[in-house]
């Protein structure tokens, strides 16, 4: 398996296909005997050479919290940069709790504060320790659906304002389409598969394309607002997105999350329709789904779009692969 | 009240208790952690050898203690071969008994301490850039606490409590080996009941009030097991 360095990827399959033991392996808290890793131009481990998990400049958050319990927040976030020498420290302590927002429990004892809390805490501490690639084994996984909302912001903040690479274990297809920029595809202890996660979750010779749930990600910018019909208008490589009006400034990124089955096909551009987010496409690839549906993977410019229609449209459009559609989508949800 | 030997006998007891509590410490403490995190799979002959003193009668202890430190046992005869006197009868003979006889005590409530604290926190430390000793003496340790203080606690009052293996390998000698449960029972045999209870009193009121303060300050106190 080999990851991009940079932006979030996303570790993702079902419970026991071995997304935790890659990430403690990757940490050094497990060994395994002919393993071989190296991130950027470290060796970590490759033949007899291993090195120790506290010799490795990563930063690590596990599903609880796991505060130490003993010390104050303050002294948590220390214990890290204690044991880092000077020119390590580009990270600051200040830094990292201004980023995770906790500078009111500094004084306070692990057990006086409540899961939300605790986990930013870890995530702070974690970051203070100025980690060239940060290690995340479902920090949410343990937290109710309110909590999940409350951190959720700051991890994803967390990789726009610094430039740490992140590894993020997830079984949670929501988590994975708000983070993660990469998806590595695990299964039964292997990898099925790794790419762009655009790409990865459009792709139908895996499982992602053909859940009830199934959808695309969008990149895009905000292009203009209209203030008239209070709408926002969002450029893609597929053209332009129009969504109801979003206090965003012009030129921000975000991400658009396109469901499959919000996607449908005509073959002539539909006048008279009140779908205003309507693209030329070209139908890519598609295959049946169960007894009555079919799922069509569409390419429209660069951008991949999925499209959930029943069996019998398919056969009276006479879908197949390189025909040219017109692809409405009735409803985008902006992510971020 | 007390006489010019009983105080003799107390100060013994208090040496001989401190001295062992605290070797009992050093030595208890990296067996207990080895004993709480090693997946060997004949660790429970080792526990069994350390619970020993728990159910062997102290004089059974005491008797091949005293056959080992005395002049022709292994140890004493090396002891005398090297020019010094064998350790049967001398204030080292007893702490040696003690030591072992007190082992249970501290190496118990220590493993079950470190025990508690489990992997977790040293691996999140190991990720924070602590090497393993700086690990044990950062997390394991403070986080084993209440441990330590049970443990110390417990093997005090029972080296002060012992008597069997005092009797058979430390003998009756005032300012060596006289400690006070012996004086107590010297007492008793020369029929001085107002000594006897003045020394039983006490240790009764010491003992309770360590006990206490095990249990008060330490809830998640375990009761040493067999």
């Amino acid at each position: 398996m080999s990851v991009p360095a940079r932006g979030v990827t996303a570790l993702f399959g079902p419970s026991g296909c071995g997304k935790t033991t890659l990430l403690r392996a990757i940490a050094g808290l497990e060994r395994y005997r002919g393993g071989f890793l190296k991130v950027g131009d470290m060796n970590w481990q490759e033949g007899d050479c291993f090195v120790p998990p506290h010799r490795r400049p990563l930063g690590y958050v596990f599903q609880e919290a796991s505060l130490f319990e003993h010390l104050s927040v303050r002294r948590n976030l220390e214990y890290g940069i204690k044991r880092l020498p000077r020119a390590g420290r580009k990270v600051s302590l200040q830094q990292a709790i201004e980023l995770l927002g906790i500078e009111h429990l500094l004084e306070r004892k692990p057990a006086h504060l409540s899961g939300g809390e605790r986990q930013r805490v870890a995530i702070a501490r974690a970051l203070a320790v100025s980690p060239r690639l940060l290690l995340m084994d479902e920090p949410l996984a343990a937290l109710d659906l309110n909590r999940k909302q409350e951190i959720l912001p700051y991890i994803e903040s967390l990789h726009k304002d610094l430039d740490i690479p992140v590894i993020y274990v997830s079984h949670s297809p929501d988590e994975v389409a708000h983070l993660a920029d990469h998806l590595v595809l695990l299964e039964a202890g292997r990898v099925r598969a790794s790419g762009a996660i655009s790409n990865m979750l459009t792709r139908l010779d895996l499982p992602l394309a053909h859940g009830s749930d199934a959808e695309a990600l969008v990149e895009a910018t905000v292009a203009g607002h209209d203030e008239a019909y209070h709408l926002t208008y969002l450029d893609s490589a597929g053209g332009r997105f129009t969504v109801m009006r979003k206090a965003l400034p012009v030129g921000s990124a975000v991400r658009l999350r396109v469901a499959a089955r919000d996607v449908s096909l005509t073959l002539e551009p539909q006048s008279g329709t009140s779908i205003l987010n309507i693209f030329p496409a070209t139908i890519d690839e598609l295959i049946p789904e169960g007894e009555a549906q079919v799922t069509v993977r569409l390419m429209v410019g660069g951008m991949p779009l999925l499209a959930r229609v029943t069996r019998k449209s398919a056969s009276l459009l006479n879908l197949k692969a390189g025909k040219p559609v017109y692809a409405q989508a009735k409803s985008v949800a902006l992510l971020s | 009240m007390l006489s010019g030997s009983d105080l003799t006998a107390l100060a013994v007891t208090l040496k001989l208790a401190l001295l062992s509590t605290l070797i009992l410490l050093l030595l208890g403490t990296p067996l207990a952690w080895w004993m709480a995190r090693t997946r060997w799979r004949f660790k429970f002959l080792l526990e069994a050898v350390i619970a020993l003193p728990l159910v062997l009668p102290p004089t059974v202890l005491g008797f091949y203690l005293l056959v080992a430190l005395g002049p022709h046992g292994p140890v004493g005869g090396l002891m005398e071969w090297l020019g010094a006197r064998s350790l049967a009868f001398t204030f080292t003979g007893l702490v040696i008994g003690s030591v072992f006889y007190s082992m249970p005590f501290v190496v118990q409530p220590l493993q079950d301490a470190f025990s508690a604290v489990g992997r977790r926190p040293l691996e999140v430390a190991a990720t924070l850039r602590a090497s393993p000793l700086d690990r044990f003496f950062t997390v394991a340790i403070p986080l084993a606490r209440p441990g330590f203080f049970t443990a110390a606690v417990l093997g005090f009052a029972h080296t002060v409590g012992e008597f069997g293996v005092v009797l058979m390998i430390g003998g009756n000698i005032p300012g060596e080996t006289q400690v006070l449960s012996i004086a107590i029972y010297d007492h008793v045999e020369g029929l001085e009941y107002v000594q006897a209870h003045w020394l039983s009193g006490g240790l009764l009121l010491m003992s309770f009030l360590m006990l206490i303060a095990v249990y008060a300050l330490n809830r998640r106190f375990s009761v040493v097991r067999p």
